[in-house]
């Protein structure tokens, strides 16, 4: 089920991008829908961060990805870029799992 | 400069990382070439990669890309010319509607020639650095064994918090983010996999009611 995800989900992206240039524009000029848009990523966001840090399928689960979240979040208040901020995690849980300290 | 190193960063990331979700370097590549919106791919690959279906991976992927249409409503008045636009320019235009395009070209006159420049060099620059990083990154994680041992399960929610960062604005911002995680851990035992994810839209529609009553 991946291609037709992919393909979808591409296809889905394009058309909502081209609808801001199409759609007559007092359908989209309305304030609820542009602070639900603003709202929107955030909640979705954290709950992915949320869901992919605490949990594998369908249960809820503590391991190195806690460390690594941590790792990202003071790298991120550090200022440092995307790829370090994911290579920090990453190299966190990577060396807790090495040395034993974190399933 | 700057903002095109981040990109190719950002690409090589994406890459690396929807390989090790377990999609493929022809359908990684697809997601930069066809969908284009980095929050969107990352959502999609991420839910993929955790057995969440395809369904809600893709349903996340278009709730996240939503934005991308107010910009385009915003654009509108800043790259359209005043006479009638071609169709394949505005076909064109729209696969380049992304957050950053449209920062560089709001920053200009409405409908000056800067912002339609910097709008089309943004965008093109993106979209090829994206795609150019996207390649280099899938191939590398294509190379490893076990993405897991890298640390690279920890990298996924890294990246979400990564692009949910510079969105936690103020007080209000953070709680709903807070809230929206709780909500979707919470759930996790309870749905089937993918779904608590999807809870984060009753979250935003409550905030949503909370934030105009506040400001009325």
């Amino acid at each position: 089920m991946i291609w037709p995800a992919v393909i979808v989900g591409s296809l889905g992206a394009y058309l909502l991008k081209l609808s801001g240039y199409v759609i007559p524009e007092r359908v989209l000029d309305n304030p609820r829908l542009q602070r639900l848009t603003t709202i929107l990523p955030i909640a979705l966001l954290a709950a992915l961060v949320g869901v992919q840090t605490f949990s594998t399928g369908d249960a809820v689960q503590v391991d190195a990805r806690v460390a690594g979240l941590a790792a990202a979040i003071v790298a991120l208040a550090l200022r440092a870029p995307f790829l370090v901020v994911i290579l920090v995690a990453a190299a966190t849980a990577a060396v807790l799992r090495g040395a034993g300290l974190a399933p | 400069m700057g903002i095109g190193v981040a990109t190719g960063a950002y690409g090589l990331s994406f890459g690396a990382i929807s390989v090790a979700s377990g999609l493929d370097v022809w359908q990684t590549q697809f997601l930069s070439l066809g969908m284009f919106t980095g929050a969107s791919q990352f959502a999609l690959v991420g839910i993929l990669g955790t057995g969440g279906g395809a369904l809600v991976a893709v349903v996340t992927a278009l709730l996240l890309g939503a934005r991308n249409s107010l910009y385009a409503l915003s654009l509108r008045s800043f790259v359209t010319t005043p006479r009638r636009p071609s169709i394949v320019r505005t076909m064109g235009q729209a696969q380049l509607t992304i957050d950053e395009s449209t920062a560089m070209a709001i920053r200009y006159p409405e409908g000056s020639p800067q912002a339609r420049h910097a709008f089309w060099a943004t965008g093109i620059a993106i979209y090829v650095l994206w795609n150019l990083g996207t390649l280099i990154g899938a191939l590398g994680a294509a190379a490893l064994d076990d993405p897991r041992t890298l640390g690279l399960d920890a990298a996924v929610p890294a990246g979400f918090i990564a692009l949910l960062w510079p969105r936690l604005r103020d007080r209000s911002t953070i709680a709903l983010a807070l809230v929206s995680a709780a909500v979707a851990i919470a759930l996790v035992p309870v749905l089937r996999p993918g779904l608590p994810v999807l809870s984060a839209v009753l979250v935003a529609l409550v905030a949503e009611r909370f934030m105009a009553r506040r400001r009325a």
